[in-house]
């Protein structure tokens, strides 16, 4: 409030002068005029009476001339001061207005109310810079998880967006450049209760500023960056940004992996994937020759990987010199018959567009449909609203930038542990990937499954650390246990089991638990709530281990004793 | 020479001059105490104030700070003289105008600081 009080003060100045000074000349010549009174005696207006009259007159509200009737003289005085307060009304209130528009002055009101709402967050949150569709998606489904984003954009349209979401409208946003620190340092980032900051501003050299600053500024909070090229991730891993999200890549990987080994792609595709979404039909790539189209960022990674695949690659590309292109590249867009002809589009077994256009992307796309309808298409994605026309060209695999990094963002924050757990599950072969996946599969029935974890501490799962203290240490299957019945275990499956020593991959059910191990599930969203419950209460606890209840109460533990002692 | 600061100095010096016209006489005869001073007193040092507004250095703050007290006190004195005459319905008396000039000899001991801490805060430029 202090800079907004002294900013309106100071442009006021001048205004509030001409009104102090016009009102203390009326004033004076209302009191110098000589009037007659009721009795048509001589009579002088008072100070009193004079600050009333012009108060009433210069306002346009007018009660009249009191107290007695005014001599013509008086009339003349009035008739030049009616025009002067009035002018002088109306130059502090145009004043006032203008101010109120003045783009500045906004900009301070609006960075002041952020800030303030920033202060009285009291619960975690997470800063978000750039809010574009990836941005939205991930604000979204942490909203859908009670968790509060700052959000920050150099657009004013998209902070106006965030305003009119219904989802969205309570969390405080700003129209600014996030790679200024001291707007970070507004957003909450020294505050305890920030958890991290995610730049995903669309430009790299904005994203490499933040994440500086923010460790810089506070070395503690997780920095999660979007990068799309290998130098800057390097960049942005030197100084020890935490997670770097590069959409490009994670395509590419996974898309390579749909070639070796389809379950644990799919296991990737499935857990990370927001729960509930509808589980998309895979199909296998044939191998064979493919032609790729743009030899940018995301033709790069994906030629990359497709070459570990043993899968050739005939790349078309309109800038050979700039993308520094393979020689036998083909310079040209690729949306002409002719190109994808040389190409040998005919003998291809698939065609990936990945250029930056999307208009040219689905024009390849159709175009080689049209010589080779048996082909495998791919396409790059790059704008989330261009998601219909998409859907309508009945491509077999669409990357969408936005929404993979808005996916690997998530899960990044949702369960950490996910890394190691794919990290140590790309290990396994095939098989394991295929048992796990049919285990999956019955779980869930064609929905994405839930992920999350938990930490055996006090705080977060309390009654199992009141089994610690009774000296029952719990088991793991004692957590899936559904807590109405104890012979029915819940419909989720441990991923991974992390402790102070060692990770342990699909921990069996007989796996003993300590305090301080992590533990991540996959399966229902049910199955989370029911654990919550096991988790949180002693006598659920009590239940999944023993399939006995015990009276809680002080009253009825004296009267049938404490079951607790007979069952140990 | 810069015009800002003169007339800023002008206004202020105003102020504490009229103010202690004002308060010149002996304390308790309306005779020697003209509404006219009072007047002319509170209205600059009210120019005054706001001359004084959105200076955000420290000694910016503490003359506004001394302007805003001169300028209750005056409101004060003329509230009492106002009261006294119009709602009350008495006549001035000794003690009335005693009041008042006490009030205002505050508001001229504001105004002494202000114009102090400008004759300071001048001495301290280098140039």
């Amino acid at each position: 409030m202090q800079p907004i009080l002294f900013l309106f003060f100071r442009r006021l100045r001048w205004p509030l002068i001409v009104l102090v000074i016009t009102y203390a000349i009326a004033i004076l010549g209302m009191v110098l005029i000589p009037g007659i009174d009721d009795q048509g005696n001589p009579w002088r207006m008072d100070f009193f009476h004079a600050f009333y009259f012009v108060s009433f007159m210069g306002s346009t509200i007018g009660f009249g001339e009191i107290p007695y009737p005014f001599t013509d003289a008086q009339r003349m005085w009035t008739m030049v001061i009616i025009y002067a307060t009035v002018v002088a009304w109306l130059y502090t209130i145009g004043s006032i207005l203008g101010l109120f528009q003045d783009q500045g002055f906004r900009h301070v009101r609006q960075f002041v109310r952020f800030t303030k709402a920033v202060q009285r967050l009291q619960s975690p949150f997470y800063i978000i810079c750039g809010f574009t569709d990836a941005g939205r998606m991930l604000a979204h489904e942490l909203a859908h998880r009670g968790l509060i984003c700052v959000l920050i954009d150099e657009d004013e349209a998209n902070i106006q967006k965030v305003q009119t979401d219904d989802l969205l409208s309570d969390n405080p946003a700003l129209n600014g450049n996030a790679a200024d620190s001291e707007t970070l340092l507004a957003a909450g980032l020294k505050l305890p209760m920030c958890r991290a900051v995610i730049a995903m501003t669309g430009t790299d050299k904005n994203n490499l500023t933040i994440a500086i600053s923010s460790k810089l500024l506070a070395p503690k909070v997780q920095v999660i960056c979007q990068s799309d090229t290998k130098d800057n991730a390097a960049n942005m891993a030197s100084f020890g940004t935490d997670h770097i999200v590069d959409p490009f890549d994670i395509f590419a990987k996974q898309f390579a992996m749909m070639f070796h080994s389809p379950s644990m792609y799919l296991i990737n595709q499935w857990i990370t994937t927001p729960h509930g979404t509808q589980l998309s039909e895979f199909q296998k790539p044939p191998e064979g020759k493919w032609v790729l189209c743009g030899f940018g960022r995301f033709g790069k990674a994906v030629s990359k990987y497709l070459a570990e695949e043993k899968i050739e690659t005939r790349i078309i590309e309109a800038d050979v010199e700039m993308t520094e292109a393979p020689r036998d590249t083909i310079a040209a867009r690729g949306t002409e018959a002719d190109t994808l002809l040389e190409a040998n589009i005919t003998q291809a077994a698939g065609i990936i567009a990945g250029t930056d256009d999307d208009t040219n992307n689905l024009s390849i796309i159709i175009t080689a449909r049209d010589l080779n309808p048996s082909l495998f298409t791919v396409s790059r994605q790059n704008r989330h609203r261009n998601e219909a026309i998409f859907d309508a060209a009945k491509i077999d695999l669409i990357m969408q930038t936005e929404t993979i990094t808005a996916q690997s963002i998530l899960s990044l924050i949702k369960a950490p542990l996910l890394n190691d757990f794919f990290s140590m599950a790309y290990e396994e072969n095939e098989t394991w990937a295929n048992i796990l996946l049919s285990r999956i599969l019955g779980l869930v029935e064609k929905r994405a499954p839930e992920t999350w974890e938990l930490t055996i501490s006090a705080t977060e799962t309390p009654a199992v650390f009141t089994a610690f203290v009774e000296g029952q240490a719990p088991i793991l299957k004692h957590l899936c246990t559904d807590p109405r019945d104890y012979q029915n275990p819940l419909p989720c499956i441990p991923l991974l089991l992390k402790q102070a020593e060692q990770s342990i991959l699909l921990p069996e059910m007989d796996t003993p638990i300590n305090i301080g191990d992590s533990l991540l599930f996959c399966g229902k969203y049910a199955a989370l709530r029911n654990m919550q419950i096991v988790i949180n209460d002693p006598q659920s606890m009590f239940y999944v281990r023993t399939g006995k209840e015990y009276a809680g109460g002080l009253f009825w533990q004296k009267i049938f004793g404490d079951q607790r002692d007979q069952v140990a | 020479m810069n015009l800002e600061k003169v007339i800023f100095a002008f206004f202020s010096v105003l102020a504490l001059t009229l103010n202690f016209s004002f308060f010149l006489g002996e304390h308790d005869n309306p005779q020697q105490h003209t509404a006219y001073e009072l007047f002319a007193a509170l209205v600059v040092s009210m120019i005054a104030t706001i001359m004084k507004f959105g200076d955000r250095a420290h000694i910016g703050a503490l003359l506004l700070a001394t302007s805003l007290v001169a300028d209750l006190q005056l409101i004060a004195a003329t509230m009492v003289w106002g009261f006294t005459i119009y709602v009350a319905q008495m006549d001035m008396s000794p003690i009335i105008m005693s009041t008042i000039v006490s009030l205002s000899g505050g508001a001229l001991l504001a105004n002494l600081v202000s114009v102090t801490l400008l004759v300071v805060e001048t001495t301290t430029m280098r140039r």
